[in-house]
């Protein structure tokens, strides 16, 4: 899914008074789905709002569809749908008449009906905003971005305390929207959510991106991965070690209880299997340890991301 | 994994401008006149007063009958609960919940937002003068002057008061903009010769037509009440008012 990237930050830097929220960030994001990913006040809702054209940049540059968020704003806003944090709707409006509004503002848009059920709002059309839960709400601002039928879509943490239905109704429409070809970038402090729906993960901290790649790169660097298994105790870890790659390391942690740590792969697992064959050994809840995208998280920053 | 059904294929475009600004049109009007203390402030206290008053002799009013001095002053209470109070708390929150935020970044131009605006004022207050007229007519009013100075005055006083009241609702807070802007309405209510004639308030009566509300009241008095041709000085006054209401709002208006 390789092209001209839709997103290209370069070297931004924003403040706010003293408080330096962005400090020389570079992102470039290509078609498909880019998650933004870090804890809470790292400078992610700076940086898609600056894409967005809300906020001017102290110094750096900012590229969306080739185009200046700020000075070429009025080419730039049809082609571009966004769900803010929180908010942007008439606390009097009806949702479906907000929604049937936004999609009056283009020329081309969803139709509005299907969109409401397709995100389980079909039910509460008439009810007032305010009288909307604080999922419908969000979900009514995911269909606002999206029923212009843009080229991309920004998502400000758009499944932030939804419940599991609902975050999946979600995700669902993010892939249906990736499918189709539109481009999404979204800010995300869930790892699942990054892993679950993104081509591409920018893990930012501290107003820089601190790590980039797919989520299956990013989870091979770092720390070694881990395989385990049970057999009976006292077995020769030495001859095991013999077995395995160079790089790897085998333990005995617990009687009975084993550890390989090395590049996890299925040769090291048909390694180890046919290692307990020749002795004999039935490895009992063997189990492979993969890397979370926590785990990279946790050593990149020594920072739990749920806060 | 998700296959492609097109559905939400890519096929970005803005709508034309006049049904972008028209459909905004519409529903700021709308939510108008959904919001019930909009009402109250926009028809239900401009109606009472100019009943109640009419008919009761409470306040002195002067030679003549009190409807041709009271709706001239009705009139302008009611360009000032719309272009001003109305405007400045419905923007006020349009701000605070982030829906001028998230305008700005859909198709609409922020000066076709502000147009539309424009337009949704100028609707509800059609509809005020509408109503308002045809109650004083039945009160027996009798109405004088040039209908041309008549539209002029209401038009600057829409423009003073439309100015001042962006100018509240882009810098203060909701909950401010809100408190501010009725204490206001009240205080010009009672010293802008709405209902009260300017000259009960001895010297302080040559400050007080200063006002845009006074200036409002006393130009249509001017033409409907004793038939004048055109109020130069209240539409001087009204000018300047426009002019640094505007201007002001247009530098200092936060968007979010």
């Amino acid at each position: 899914m390789r092209s001209e990237p839709v997103v290209q930050v370069r070297d931004l830097v924003k403040r706010y008074g003293t408080k330096t929220a962005v400090n020389g960030l570079d992102l470039v994001a290509g078609a498909g789905v880019t998650a933004v990913l870090g804890p809470n006040g790292a400078g992610k809702t700076t940086t898609i709002e600056t894409c967005e054209g809300y906020r001017r940049p102290d110094s750096g540059t900012v590229r969306v569809l080739g185009l200046d968020p700020v000075r070429q704003s009025a080419e730039l806003r049809p082609r571009v749908g966004v769900m803010l944090q929180s908010g942007g709707v008439y606390s009097g409006a009806r949702a479906d008449e907000m929604l049937r509004h936004v999609a009056k503002l283009h020329a081309h848009p969803l139709d509005v009906d299907a969109l409401m059920e397709r995100l389980g709002l079909g039910s509460c059309g008439r009810t007032s905003y305010r009288r909307l839960s604080g999922g419908q709400q969000q979900r009514l601002a995911l269909a606002m971005a999206v029923v212009g039928r843009p080229e991309l879509v920004f998502l400000d943490e758009p499944t932030a305390g939804l419940d599991p239905q609902a975050r999946h109704a979600t995700w669902d429409l993010v892939r249906d929207l990736r499918a189709d070809g539109v481009s999404v970038i979204l800010t995300t402090h869930y790892m699942e959510e990054a892993e679950q729906l993104a081509d591409d993960v920018a893990i930012i901290d501290a107003g820089r991106v601190i790590a980039k790649g797919s989520p299956e790169e990013l989870c091979k660097g770092g720390a070694e991965n881990t395989l385990r298994f049970s057999g009976r105790p006292g077995l020769d870890v030495g001859s095991l070690l013999k077995a395995l790659p160079a790089d790897s390391t085998a333990a005995e942690l617990t009687p009975g209880s084993y550890r390989v740590m090395g590049k996890v792969n299925p040769q090291l697992l048909a390694t180890v299997a046919s290692w307990c064959a020749q002795h004999g050994v039935m490895p009992d809840r063997i189990s492979v340890e993969r890397h979370t995208l926590e785990d990279v998280f946790l050593e990149l920053t020594g920072k739990e991301l749920r806060s | 994994m998700t296959t492609a059904t097109d559905t939400y294929a890519p096929r970005p475009g803005a709508a034309p401008l006049p049904r972008m600004i028209a459909a905004q049109a519409v529903l700021e009007t709308r939510m108008l006149l959904r919001n019930g203390e909009q009402l109250l402030l926009t028809v239900v206290i401009p109606t009472l007063l100019l009943v109640l008053f009419s008919s009761a002799d409470i306040v002195d009013t002067g030679a003549g009958r009190s409807v041709d001095f009271l709706a001239p002053g009705v009139l302008a209470l009611a360009v000032m609960s719309t272009a001003f109070t109305g405007q400045a708390i419905a923007t006020g929150f349009e701000r605070r919940y982030g829906v001028l935020k998230r305008l700005a970044s859909s198709p609409l131009p922020r000066w076709a937002l502000m147009t539309a605006k424009t337009a949704s004022v100028l609707v509800t207050e059609v509809l005020q003068v509408t109503l308002l007229t045809v109650i004083a007519l039945a009160l027996g009013w009798s109405p004088h002057g040039n209908p041309l100075a008549v539209l002029l005055l209401l038009v600057l006083g829409t423009a003073a008061f439309s100015g001042l009241g962006l100018l509240m609702a882009g810098t203060l807070k909701a909950e401010a903009t809100l408190a501010a802007a009725n204490l206001v309405f009240l205080l010009l209510l009672v010293g802008g010769g709405v209902i009260v004639p300017l000259d009960r308030f001895g010297g302080a009566q040559t400050a007080l037509g200063l006002l845009p509300i006074s200036a409002l009241s006393d130009g249509l008095r001017d033409v409907l009440q004793h038939g004048a041709a055109t109020p130069w000085g209240d539409l001087g006054i009204l000018a300047v008012w426009a002019v640094l209401g505007l201007a002001a709002a247009g530098r200092f208006f936060r968007w979010e």
